[in-house]
């Protein structure tokens, strides 16, 4: 894997530096090197390796913050007790910042002096993309979506692609529209994998009977500028959608089946944008949820027989929508059998944080996923469903190369395919 | 001025004047260092995720169930060893006079019998959490002369402690001396090194479930 650009140390150090508030560098002196944090980690886990040890994983941004930036820092240049990172070092931990973590925060939930370790990471990534070590996979996903819109070029605009899914699946796609309730906005991987799920929450905003509307000024839901560690190109993607939000008058922006974007979009844009959102940020699980509970989404019984969920992490353990998945199942009366680590505990598929686009990643990526197989088969169950693409995309991956027949689903198609009118399907 | 004389007068003096201004500057540091403000609009109220991250003091001091096959030996080794520290220097008799002449009051305390058991076992636990950094692999990696010299700090205390009390070798006076010199060392080192988590681990907790209990998240 190689960087972008050439390796900038001092980039690297000035980001980190410059990130480093109260709250990080308590993290950073918090640590008690006990190494508990590798017992999380499906990377450390599957391999038994040392080096995916969570908290390794910002080990050179541990140096420059007690070297540069700590209370004692002046004595630990003068005592030479931390030395200056090098590039060799940098280019080393790119792989260990982006090939072997998906920032799933699992390794937050096991350390005994509460750090939050995903959080130290995501920053890391920051300053591995100010020494221009993002992943070139990603980083020219994330400087095509800044300018564009879109991570990856396509011969027709999405909002073109948008209107083909409508026809081809025989459901109006709300385009452009203005003084709406909701705007919608889309995963590339679904536009160009799972069309049926685009479909999908055209439909159910349709039986719902709330005014809603893509917008091509701001449609792409995934933000490669967060999956690339490049703050301002986040920020620049974000601001496109809620940009567009604001522009249709949307009080609820909908984050569809997609982790990260939900928590690019959920967690991280009001910080980026400077201020509150003018609007409720929702994923479309826990929309979904609300309106079963208002008696506006009205669901019937779905077939499939005993059926298995994998816990997007950003949506489930980072980002606190456990339930609403569970409860939109319950409605349409799935045999829900849980995997052994589940809700908060889950695995994370390991496609997540951009780690699927990366070339490099794919071999260890895979090695992971053995034991998410091995947890899915033992449930029994005949059907596998999600709520988040980009883990649909990695189990279809990880099936093709292992083999194996049980194709994961989407949460969201099951209801739009299980509208009920109250007296029948619609 | 003889060794004994010099160990808890000017030692002890000057050692508990860098702990507390070493304390306190390490804790400034950071501190004062810019607080990002959570601009998103949080999912639990205030008066929730703040009792959440509180109620993470207690559930961070024993793994979750998930978690507990892998790491549950390790944390009662180390938590084992910390409380057996606790016990040696909160209720060992002499201690408590010495805590008593600071501080002006009194508690009660347990049998020396009982406090050199405890102080035996201690010692036989730090010896393992040694042994276990040097030969588990991912310790061993994330160790530094930090974790290394913090350990052999915390160890001459607890066996020049022990010496003490069993009279080993040198006169009692002398022994006083090199066990109140250890002290001093411990305190001289505190504010450098990883002891500082005595002071991090509540807040750290109580802070982190706190900001991830804001989004709902799983703490």
């Amino acid at each position: 894997m190689t960087g972008p650009a050439d390796v900038s140390v001092a980039g690297a150090m000035r980001g980190f530096s410059s990130e480093v508030g109260a709250m990080a560098a308590f993290r950073l002196e918090s640590c008690i090197h006990c190494g508990i944090c590798a017992d999380a980690c499906h990377y450390y886990i599957a391999t038994e390796d040392p080096q995916y040890t969570p908290i390794w994983k910002v080990e050179p941004f541990k140096q420059a913050y007690k070297r540069e930036a700590s209370p004692f820092a002046p004595a630990f240049r003068w005592l030479g007790l931390k030395r200056e990172v090098t590039a060799a070092e940098l280019r080393q931990w790119q792989h260990l910042l982006f090939d072997s973590c998906n920032l799933c925060g699992r390794c937050s939930l096991i350390c005994p002096m509460g750090i939050d370790v995903a959080a130290l990471i995501e920053q890391a990534r920051h300053a591995m993309f100010d020494a221009g070590l993002a992943p070139a996979e990603l980083y020219d996903k994330a400087l095509l979506q800044r300018d564009t819109g879109q991570p990856e070029p396509s011969a027709e605009p999405y909002g073109d692609r948008l209107v083909e899914i409508g026809t081809r699946f025989g459901v109006a796609m709300p385009l452009d529209l203005a003084d709406v309730e909701v705007m919608l906005c889309v995963p590339r991987t679904d536009i160009e994998h799972y069309p049926a799920s685009v479909a999908a929450l055209a439909r159910v905003m349709q039986h719902l009977g709330v005014s809603c509307t893509f917008r091509s000024d701001g449609l792409v839901a995934e933000n490669y500028g967060y999956y690339a560690g490049a703050k301002d190109w986040q920020r620049t993607i974000s601001l496109r959608l809620i940009d567009a939000a604001i522009a249709c008058k949307a009080k609820i922006l909908l984050v569809p089946e997609c982790g990260h974007a939900y928590t690019a979009l959920r967690w991280e844009a009001a910080d980026l944008y400077g201020k509150p959102l003018p609007f409720r940020v929702l994923a479309v699980s826990e929309y979904l949820a609300e309106q079963l509970k208002a008696g506006r989404l009205r669901l019937g019984a779905a077939a499939g027989g005993r059926t298995t969920f994998q816990d997007p992490c950003h949506l489930s353990r980072t980002g606190g929508v456990r339930e609403a998945p569970r409860t939109l199942m319950k409605a349409m009366g799935v045999e829900l059998a849980e995997m052994q680590d589940h809700g908060n505990f889950s695995f994370c598929c390991g496609g997540g944080g951009g780690v699927l686009d990366i070339g490099s990643a794919a071999p260890l990526r895979h090695r992971t996923m053995e034991a998410k197989l091995r947890a899915v088969t033992a449930t029994g169950a005949g059907t596998l469903l999600t709520s988040c693409c980009e883990c649909r995309r990695t189990f279809d991956d990880a099936l093709e190369h292992a083999g194996g027949t049980l194709r994961p689903e989407s949460l969201l198609e099951l209801v739009a395919g299980n509208l009920t009118s109250g007296e029948g399907r619609t | 001025m003889d060794f004994l004389t010099f160990a808890r007068g000017p030692a002890l003096r000057v050692s508990i004047g860098v702990f507390c201004i070493g304390v306190v500057w390490r804790i400034m540091g950071f501190v004062l260092l810019r607080i990002r403000r959570e601009r998103s609009l949080a999912r639990e109220s205030m008066p929730r995720y703040l009792s959440e991250g509180l109620l993470a003091i207690a559930t961070r001091s024993w793994p979750h169930p998930e978690f507990v096959r892998r790491t549950g030996a390790g944390e009662a080794i180390g938590y084992s060893y910390h409380m057996g520290l606790f016990v040696v220097v909160l209720l060992f008799g002499p201690h408590i006079t010495f805590f008593a002449s600071l501080f002006g009051f009194t508690w009660p305390g347990l049998p020396s019998s009982v406090i050199t058991v405890i102080s035996v076992v201690t010692l036989t636990l730090f010896l393992a959490v040694l042994f276990r950094r040097v030969t588990n692999p991912v310790i061993r990696m994330l160790s530094n002369f930090d974790d290394y010299f913090s350990w052999f700090i915390t160890m001459s205390v607890l066996v020049t402690g022990i010496a003490t009390t069993a009279h080993v070798g040198l006169s009692y006076e002398t022994l006083l001396a090199v066990h109140i010199l250890s002290v001093d060392g411990l305190l001289l080192w505190f504010p450098f090194g990883k002891l500082m988590h005595a002071f991090y681990i509540f807040p750290s907790r109580a802070i982190n479930g706190a900001i991830l209990a804001r989004r709902g998240a799983a703490s």
